[in-house]
Protein backbone atom coordinates (compact mmCIF):
# COMPACT_ATOMS: atom_id res chain seq x y z
CA UNK A 1 0.00 0.00 0.00
CA UNK A 2 1.25 3.55 -0.58
CA UNK A 3 2.87 5.77 1.86
CA UNK A 4 -0.77 8.55 1.56
CA UNK A 5 -3.14 5.92 2.97
CA UNK A 6 -3.39 3.35 6.14
CA UNK A 7 -6.68 2.08 4.33
CA UNK A 8 -6.04 -1.75 4.21
CA UNK A 9 -9.79 -3.04 4.11
CA UNK A 10 -13.69 -2.73 2.21
CA UNK A 11 -16.38 -3.94 2.73
CA UNK A 12 -19.54 -3.59 0.61
CA UNK A 13 -23.25 -3.91 1.68
CA UNK A 14 -25.26 -5.88 -1.60
CA UNK A 15 -28.54 -5.33 -1.80
CA UNK A 16 -29.40 -5.61 -5.37
CA UNK A 17 -29.70 -8.62 -7.62
CA UNK A 18 -30.60 -7.22 -10.81
CA UNK A 19 -28.18 -7.52 -13.99
CA UNK A 20 -27.35 -3.65 -13.98
CA UNK A 21 -26.87 -3.15 -10.20
CA UNK A 22 -24.61 -6.76 -9.77
CA UNK A 23 -21.67 -4.59 -11.73
CA UNK A 24 -20.97 -2.16 -9.18
CA UNK A 25 -20.31 -4.33 -6.02
CA UNK A 26 -18.51 -6.70 -8.21
CA UNK A 27 -15.99 -3.87 -10.16
CA UNK A 28 -15.22 -2.38 -7.05
CA UNK A 29 -14.74 -5.55 -5.02
CA UNK A 30 -12.41 -7.16 -7.95
CA UNK A 31 -10.76 -3.92 -8.61
CA UNK A 32 -9.92 -3.21 -4.47
CA UNK A 33 -8.38 -6.63 -4.03
CA UNK A 34 -6.45 -5.91 -7.43
CA UNK A 35 -5.11 -2.94 -5.58
CA UNK A 36 -4.08 -4.75 -2.47
CA UNK A 37 -7.23 -4.52 -0.40
CA UNK A 38 -8.68 -6.79 1.70
CA UNK A 39 -12.78 -7.15 0.37
CA UNK A 40 -15.50 -8.55 2.41
CA UNK A 41 -19.27 -8.72 0.88
CA UNK A 42 -21.98 -8.79 2.49
CA UNK A 43 -25.43 -9.38 0.57
CA UNK A 44 -28.58 -9.29 1.76
CA UNK A 45 -32.43 -9.23 0.51
CA UNK A 46 -32.07 -9.34 -3.54
CA UNK A 47 -28.20 -9.24 -3.22
CA UNK A 48 -28.50 -12.98 -2.32
CA UNK A 49 -29.53 -13.81 -5.78
CA UNK A 50 -25.85 -12.93 -6.87
CA UNK A 51 -24.47 -15.74 -4.57
CA UNK A 52 -26.75 -18.79 -6.50
CA UNK A 53 -25.29 -20.98 -8.54
CA UNK A 54 -27.50 -20.07 -11.20
CA UNK A 55 -27.31 -16.84 -11.72
CA UNK A 56 -29.82 -15.85 -14.17
CA UNK A 57 -29.80 -12.08 -13.97
CA UNK A 58 -32.88 -9.78 -15.47
CA UNK A 59 -33.41 -6.40 -16.42
CA UNK A 60 -35.93 -4.29 -16.54
CA UNK A 61 -36.72 -0.88 -17.40
CA UNK A 62 -40.31 -0.46 -15.39
CA UNK A 63 -40.21 2.40 -12.78
CA UNK A 64 -36.85 3.19 -14.24
CA UNK A 65 -37.07 6.33 -15.88
CA UNK A 66 -33.37 7.08 -16.33
CA UNK A 67 -32.61 4.12 -17.97
CA UNK A 68 -32.15 5.14 -21.89
CA UNK A 69 -30.53 2.46 -24.26
CA UNK A 70 -28.60 3.87 -27.36
CA UNK A 71 -30.35 4.05 -30.34
CA UNK A 72 -29.68 4.93 -34.15
CA UNK A 73 -27.23 7.47 -32.45
CA UNK A 74 -29.47 8.99 -29.68
CA UNK A 75 -30.83 7.59 -26.71
CA UNK A 76 -34.45 5.87 -26.07
CA UNK A 77 -36.51 4.75 -23.34
CA UNK A 78 -39.15 2.32 -22.91
CA UNK A 79 -42.45 3.69 -22.21
CA UNK A 80 -43.77 2.06 -18.85
CA UNK A 81 -46.41 0.65 -20.68
CA UNK A 82 -44.37 -1.93 -22.93
CA UNK A 83 -42.09 -2.73 -19.87
CA UNK A 84 -45.34 -3.79 -18.35
CA UNK A 85 -46.15 -6.54 -21.09
CA UNK A 86 -45.36 -10.16 -20.84
CA UNK A 87 -41.60 -10.84 -22.33
CA UNK A 88 -40.08 -7.30 -21.89
CA UNK A 89 -38.04 -8.15 -18.94
CA UNK A 90 -36.86 -11.01 -21.45
CA UNK A 91 -36.23 -8.73 -24.86
CA UNK A 92 -34.48 -5.85 -22.36
CA UNK A 93 -32.78 -8.49 -20.43
CA UNK A 94 -31.33 -9.86 -24.11
CA UNK A 95 -30.94 -6.33 -25.15
CA UNK A 96 -28.42 -5.59 -22.30
CA UNK A 97 -26.54 -8.68 -22.45
CA UNK A 98 -25.88 -8.37 -26.61
CA UNK A 99 -24.29 -4.74 -25.89
CA UNK A 100 -22.05 -5.65 -23.09
CA UNK A 101 -20.71 -8.29 -25.10
CA UNK A 102 -20.43 -6.40 -28.18
CA UNK A 103 -18.62 -3.30 -25.87
CA UNK A 104 -16.22 -6.22 -24.42
CA UNK A 105 -17.61 -5.58 -20.46
CA UNK A 106 -17.03 -8.70 -18.34
CA UNK A 107 -19.99 -11.10 -17.17
CA UNK A 108 -21.42 -10.80 -13.86
CA UNK A 109 -19.98 -14.61 -13.56
CA UNK A 110 -16.76 -13.78 -15.04
CA UNK A 111 -16.16 -10.90 -12.62
CA UNK A 112 -17.70 -13.34 -9.52
CA UNK A 113 -15.21 -15.98 -10.44
CA UNK A 114 -12.33 -12.89 -10.33
CA UNK A 115 -13.56 -12.06 -6.56
CA UNK A 116 -13.35 -15.75 -5.32
CA UNK A 117 -9.83 -15.95 -6.75
CA UNK A 118 -9.23 -12.51 -5.03
CA UNK A 119 -9.75 -13.84 -1.85
CA UNK A 120 -12.73 -11.35 -1.65
CA UNK A 121 -14.87 -12.80 1.61
CA UNK A 122 -18.28 -13.28 0.77
CA UNK A 123 -20.71 -13.12 3.40
CA UNK A 124 -24.91 -14.52 3.13
CA UNK A 125 -27.17 -12.50 5.54
CA UNK A 126 -28.21 -15.02 7.37
CA UNK A 127 -31.87 -14.02 7.86
CA UNK A 128 -32.48 -13.19 4.62
CA UNK A 129 -31.33 -16.21 3.35
CA UNK A 130 -34.16 -17.80 5.97
CA UNK A 131 -36.72 -14.57 4.70
CA UNK A 132 -36.66 -16.13 1.10
CA UNK A 133 -36.03 -19.51 1.47
CA UNK A 134 -32.61 -20.05 -0.12
CA UNK A 135 -30.94 -23.18 1.43
CA UNK A 136 -26.61 -22.87 1.42
CA UNK A 137 -26.95 -25.79 -1.52
CA UNK A 138 -28.17 -23.06 -3.75
CA UNK A 139 -25.76 -20.87 -3.58
CA UNK A 140 -21.94 -21.65 -4.83
CA UNK A 141 -19.41 -23.26 -2.77
CA UNK A 142 -17.01 -20.95 -0.21
CA UNK A 143 -19.21 -18.43 1.20
CA UNK A 144 -19.80 -18.06 4.90
CA UNK A 145 -23.30 -17.00 6.23
CA UNK A 146 -23.83 -14.57 8.75
CA UNK A 147 -24.96 -11.63 10.25
CA UNK A 148 -25.33 -7.87 10.93
CA UNK A 149 -22.67 -8.49 13.62
CA UNK A 150 -20.72 -10.16 11.19
CA UNK A 151 -20.68 -7.00 8.75
CA UNK A 152 -20.19 -4.32 11.53
CA UNK A 153 -16.82 -6.54 12.70
CA UNK A 154 -15.35 -6.39 9.00
CA UNK A 155 -16.18 -2.98 8.69
CA UNK A 156 -14.88 -1.58 11.83
CA UNK A 157 -11.52 -3.02 10.29
CA UNK A 158 -12.28 -1.24 7.14
CA UNK A 159 -11.29 2.30 5.47
CA UNK A 160 -14.08 1.80 2.73
CA UNK A 161 -17.74 0.97 3.89
CA UNK A 162 -20.35 0.87 1.05
CA UNK A 163 -23.90 -0.25 0.78
CA UNK A 164 -24.86 -0.81 -2.46
CA UNK B 1 11.60 -4.09 -24.12
CA UNK B 2 9.04 -5.79 -22.03
CA UNK B 3 9.42 -9.36 -20.64
CA UNK B 4 6.16 -9.64 -21.11
CA UNK B 5 3.22 -8.04 -23.15
CA UNK B 6 -0.48 -8.27 -21.81
CA UNK B 7 -3.14 -7.58 -24.93
CA UNK B 8 -6.13 -5.79 -23.10
CA UNK B 9 -7.48 -3.92 -26.43
CA UNK B 10 -10.96 -4.29 -26.55
CA UNK B 11 -11.68 -4.91 -22.48
CA UNK B 12 -13.68 -2.52 -20.65
CA UNK B 13 -13.25 -1.32 -16.88
CA UNK B 14 -12.21 -3.44 -14.58
CA UNK B 15 -10.69 -5.99 -16.87
CA UNK B 16 -7.30 -4.25 -17.93
CA UNK B 17 -6.91 -3.34 -14.49
CA UNK B 18 -7.58 -7.35 -13.34
CA UNK B 19 -5.68 -8.86 -16.10
CA UNK B 20 -2.59 -6.45 -14.99
CA UNK B 21 -2.89 -7.90 -11.45
CA UNK B 22 -2.86 -11.14 -12.72
CA UNK B 23 0.23 -10.77 -15.00
CA UNK B 24 2.27 -8.93 -12.25
CA UNK B 25 1.73 -11.97 -10.20
CA UNK B 26 3.68 -13.99 -11.94
CA UNK B 27 6.84 -11.53 -12.54
CA UNK B 28 9.86 -11.27 -10.78
CA UNK B 29 10.01 -7.91 -9.13
CA UNK B 30 12.20 -5.50 -11.35
CA UNK B 31 10.50 -7.40 -14.71
CA UNK B 32 9.04 -5.33 -16.78
CA UNK B 33 5.35 -6.05 -18.08
CA UNK B 34 3.94 -3.84 -20.90
CA UNK B 35 -0.25 -3.61 -20.92
CA UNK B 36 -2.12 -2.74 -24.24
CA UNK B 37 -5.63 -1.51 -23.90
CA UNK B 38 -8.44 0.45 -25.73
CA UNK B 39 -10.61 1.48 -22.71
CA UNK B 40 -10.37 5.44 -22.52
CA UNK B 41 -10.00 5.10 -18.58
CA UNK B 42 -7.10 3.18 -19.08
CA UNK B 43 -4.50 6.09 -18.63
CA UNK B 44 -5.91 7.14 -15.44
CA UNK B 45 -6.60 3.94 -13.92
CA UNK B 46 -3.09 2.26 -14.31
CA UNK B 47 -1.84 5.72 -13.10
CA UNK B 48 -3.84 5.14 -9.83
CA UNK B 49 -2.97 1.40 -10.26
CA UNK B 50 0.56 1.69 -10.00
CA UNK B 51 0.94 4.44 -7.50
CA UNK B 52 -1.72 2.09 -4.92
CA UNK B 53 0.34 -1.13 -5.81
CA UNK B 54 3.98 0.22 -5.39
CA UNK B 55 4.66 -0.66 -9.20
CA UNK B 56 6.39 2.22 -11.57
CA UNK B 57 4.55 3.61 -14.23
CA UNK B 58 7.66 3.99 -16.03
CA UNK B 59 6.01 5.48 -19.34
CA UNK B 60 2.61 5.36 -20.80
CA UNK B 61 1.53 6.57 -24.74
CA UNK B 62 -1.37 6.70 -26.92
CA UNK B 63 -0.82 5.46 -30.40
CA UNK B 64 -3.95 5.12 -32.91
CA UNK B 65 -6.59 4.58 -30.10
CA UNK B 66 -3.97 1.90 -28.37
CA UNK B 67 -2.54 2.78 -25.15
CA UNK B 68 0.74 1.25 -24.01
CA UNK B 69 1.95 1.35 -19.86
CA UNK B 70 5.00 -0.16 -19.50
CA UNK B 71 5.23 -1.29 -15.70
CA UNK B 72 8.31 -2.52 -14.26
CA UNK B 73 7.40 -4.62 -11.52
CA UNK B 74 8.00 -3.01 -7.65
CA UNK B 75 7.73 -6.62 -5.67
Amino acid sequence: MPDESNVTAMSIIVTKGTLDWAYPPFILATTAAAMGLQVTMFFTFYGLTLLKKDLNLKINTLGNAAMEMPMGGGHMAMPNILAAMPGATALTTAMMKNMMKKKGVATIEELRELAIEAEVKLIACQMTMDLFEYRKEDMIDGIEVGGAATWVDAATRSGINLYI
Amino acid sequence: MADMVLDAKGLTCPLPILRAKKALRDLAPGTILEVQATDPGAPRDFDAFCRTTGNDLVAQREDGGIYYFTIRHGG
